[in-house]
């Protein structure tokens, strides 16, 4: 061992196989388990340096931690893995029926502050995205399992299909916590 | 969960020296201290069998300053030289006080500086010093208590105070001489003063309403971890405007109109506080008062109008309430219990809404004015290092998203809210025009989409950046928020790898210049002192340093070093001993910095090994 840097991809730092499936259950449990061992809190003690490298081991397994627990960041983080880098991404051409799709929900999303029920409307539009979200899940898992690579442009096509997705969602979380 | 169920007698003295802890909760109204003797926390008393020390300083002309009950008593006689409730003036700027202190009014004096001072006949005052006489006389009543000096403290602050207020916080211990070893959520030391009981699984509810405070927090425990899931509430509702309400409406009834007497207003302000404890037993209670219009009043409070009165306060808790469960993404049936906090939650009209909301019936099995304190002492014990085998984790979120000023006065999140600290983002900025060497970054906390409407943290200049075309510099900023959830800034030019300077202006803060002039001013460092603590603190971190990095070399020295890194470092370790026992302290520092400096890369390497041999009892394909 020679250098000091941390050259585990966030799979290998929990000891889990590059892979689109993932057990929760277990990433929590190794995820406490890590925690363990180098929140700042065990180092309450110790010297400065200490005390600093241990903020950055903790920060760097919380952010592993959120990147593999939330399935859109990692697809996005897996593609990355394999060079594609969706955060510098500026290619917005998407199928017409997906448009058709987000402009109909959106349409709804915005009827539902008039409505004379809000909070069961909502409901209903929260559940259908819900939906839509997991059956993109199951599309991307299937994607990734049979990856030899050369599907990397197709996957990136669903992840942002994704990420429409769940600005979606947190547009109806918005609107929920202005309807409480 | 259960009671508190602590001792486990033959584990409770460690063999190795116990270091002397407390937990300090810093309350609005009230203070308390407590620690863990033998492995029992217990809250500490003053030499009166007291355990609450009323959040009140009185300063006295020539200097002095009393603190608690006694200073409590003189708030109607000498209301503008007593100062009350000063935690609602923490971390906040001059026209957040005045917006949010009612009718209680001190002489604020105009001053250079961000932090707002309070005039007094012995000088003026800010809140932060306010405060480190609180903690200073806390600081005092453990120490006495315990017999020696205390290592470290424990501080617990509102979970939903934004970055300002927990940095005052952390300056008034510094002021008073305190080493904090973590500054934690009160709901989360709630939390863990109940969650002892380690078979106490499940989610929970914190509800805790203080003097000036509101905070909500939901947490699962799973195996000894406090994992919070999310935390919402209100830094500026609490019993203090219960009290409020019910003195306007007393006044309404006297038909007093008079404003600006502030005797008057502290006096209505105790009858308020007396009638609504009063009604905690009884239906109805008599308010007297001496002198109206010179003549006596009397007038009669029922339950009835009292609801009428708090409800809407009691309301503006359940808002938090709903946005916690939703940020957590749970619903009430998934709630194991729901814990009161604070001594406003002995109001039963506070109870009773609470236990209509949740649809369980809260939990009060400890006194909720001493459980925040109870549980800072079990994390101060285990901090300073009493209880090495002790499974307890605190896994704790950021109350409030913390974001930038972009264009058009617009914020735009970095960390939202309820992210788990410690936590880092970094963002990339440009220059917008050509050969630009320095650019202003505003730092904001809130939720709301216009920078008016959020709290200003801080404004940042980066200089230093080489001149280049407008947009080819990429300047990458980092935001870090430490595990007291403390927000650090760095900043550093991509392409070329400079590092920017930063100077930080706090918008409501100190600088460290100022802090510095006031751990002169403040009479107990005289200059001989500032001079032999100096020394003493930096024979104390070396020692720290040798005891630590001795320990590493045994047992992980040959493993995981070649012979010439260890005998280098041994090498150092002798030098910083040698110095250590001179009285130069700039020497010591000098040696304490450069053996740090070798030991980095052994130092990330064992934890690095750790963290592997942590997930090394776990095959790749477990599951």
């Amino acid at each position: 061992m020679t250098t000091a840097e941390l050259t585990q991809n966030y799979f290998e730092l929990f000891n889990f196989p590059v892979s689109f499936d993932l057990d929760l259950t277990e990433l929590s449990n190794r995820y406490r388990k890590l925690q363990h061992t180098v929140h700042p809190d065990k180092f309450a003690n110790a010297s400065d340096l200490e005390r600093r490298l241990s903020m950055q081991r903790s920060t760097l397994i919380n952010e592993a931690y959120q990147t593999l627990k939330s399935p859109l960041q990692r697809a996005r983080y897996l593609l990355q893995l394999n060079g594609v880098d969706l955060s510098r991404d500026t290619s917005t051409s998407m199928d017409s029926e997906f448009l058709m799709q987000q402009m109909r929900l959106r349409e709804e999303l915005e009827q539902v502050r008039s409505s004379s029920d809000p909070e069961s409307k909502l409901l209903v539009l929260t559940k259908e995205i819900e939906q839509a979200i997991a059956d993109q899940i199951l599309v991307l898992s299937r994607l990734f399992n049979e990856s030899d690579d050369s599907n990397l442009e197709q996957i990136a096509d669903y992840v942002r299909r994704m990420q429409f997705m769940m600005k979606l969602q947190q547009e109806t979380e918005e609107l929920e916590e202005e309807l409480l | 969960m259960a009671l508190i169920q602590i001792s486990e007698p033959g584990k409770s003295t460690a063999p190795h020296q116990h270091r002397l802890a407390a937990g300090i909760d810093l309350g609005t109204t009230n203070s308390l201290v407590a620690t863990v003797r033998s492995g029992v926390p217990v809250t500490l008393q003053d030499e009166r069998g007291e355990y609450i020390l009323p959040s009140v300083v009185h300063y006295q002309e020539g200097g002095n300053s009393i603190v608690g009950d006694t200073a409590k008593m003189t708030a109607t006689q000498d209301p503008l030289n007593t100062i009350s409730s000063v935690k609602r003036f923490m971390g906040r700027g001059i026209d957040d006080i005045k917006a949010s202190s009612g009718d209680i009014q001190y002489n604020f004096v105009d001053t250079e500086s961000s932090v707002p001072r309070i005039k007094t006949v012995a000088g003026n005052v800010s809140a932060i010093e306010v405060s480190s006489e609180i903690l200073k006389r806390l600081k005092n009543r453990a120490e006495k208590s315990l017999g020696g000096e205390l290592t470290g403290v424990v501080i617990t602050v509102p979970a939903y105070f934004d970055d300002a207020q927990r940095q005052a916080t952390k300056d008034a211990a510094k002021l008073a001489g305190l080493n904090v070893l973590r500054l934690l959520n009160e709901p989360t030391a709630a939390a863990v003063a109940y969650g002892l009981d380690k078979k106490a699984e499940g989610v929970h509810v914190i509800y805790d309403l203080g003097g000036g405070t509101f905070d909500v927090s939901i947490l699962r425990l799973n195996r000894g971890v406090f994992e919070v899931m999310s935390t919402s509430g209100n830094s500026a509702l609490g019993g203090d405007d219960f009290d409020r309400v019910i003195a306007k409406w007393i006044k309404q009834q006297a038909g007093i109109t008079d404003n600006s007497d502030q005797s008057l207003v502290r006096q209505l302000i105790q009858k308020a506080c007396d009638a609504k404890e009063a009604l905690t037993d009884s239906e109805n209670v008599t308010i007297d008062l001496p002198d109206v219009n010179g003549k006596p009043w009397q007038g009669n409070l029922s339950r009835e109008t009292l609801h009428s009165l708090v409800d809407p306060l009691i309301q503006k808790t359940i808002l938090p309430c709903k946005r916690a469960l939703r940020d957590a993404g749970i619903s009430t049936d998934e709630i194991e219990d729901v814990v009161m906090v604070g001594g406003s939650t002995r109001v039963p009209r506070v109870r009773e809404k609470v236990a209509e909301f949740f649809r369980t019936e809260p939990l009060v099995d400890i006194d909720p004015e001493q459980v925040v304190s109870i549980g800072a002492a079990i994390q101060a014990d285990i901090l300073a290092g009493n209880k090495p085998e002790d499974e307890m984790l605190l896994l704790d979120v950021i109350p409030l998203s913390l974001g930038i000023e972009t264009m058009g006065g617009l914020a735009e999140k970095i960390i939202h809210r309820n992210t788990t600290i410690p936590v880092a983002r970094a963002q990339e900025f440009t220059t917008f025009k050509d050969g630009q060497t320095a650019m202003s970054v505003h730092v904001v906390q809130g939720e709301r989409e216009l920078v008016s409407d959020c709290r200003s943290l801080a404004k940042f200049d980066l200089h230093g950046i080489p001149p280049m075309v407008a947009g080819a510099a990429r300047i990458l900023v980092t935001f870090q928020v430490d595990a007291d959830g403390l927000l650090s800034v760095s900043a550093k030019e991509q392409t070329t790898g400079v590092e920017s300077s930063i100077q930080v202006k706090p918008s409501y803060g100190l600088s460290d210049s100022e802090i510095g002039n006031m751990l002169r001013d403040s009479m107990s460092y005289a200059e001989a002192d500032v001079a032999a603590r100096n020394l003493r603190e930096q024979q104390v971190e070396a020692e720290r340093v040798i005891l630590a990095l001795q320990a590493a070399l045994d047992a992980d020295g040959s493993r995981l070093l070649s012979e010439d890194e260890q005998k280098h470092l041994q090498d150092l370790l002798q030098e910083l001993q040698t110095s250590m026992h001179g009285d130069d302290h700039t020497a010591i520092k000098r040696a304490i910095d450069e053996l740090n400096q070798a030991s980095t890369e052994f130092a990330a390497r064992r934890m690095n090994d750790s963290i592997r041999s942590a997930m090394a009892g776990h095959k790749v394909d477990d599951f």
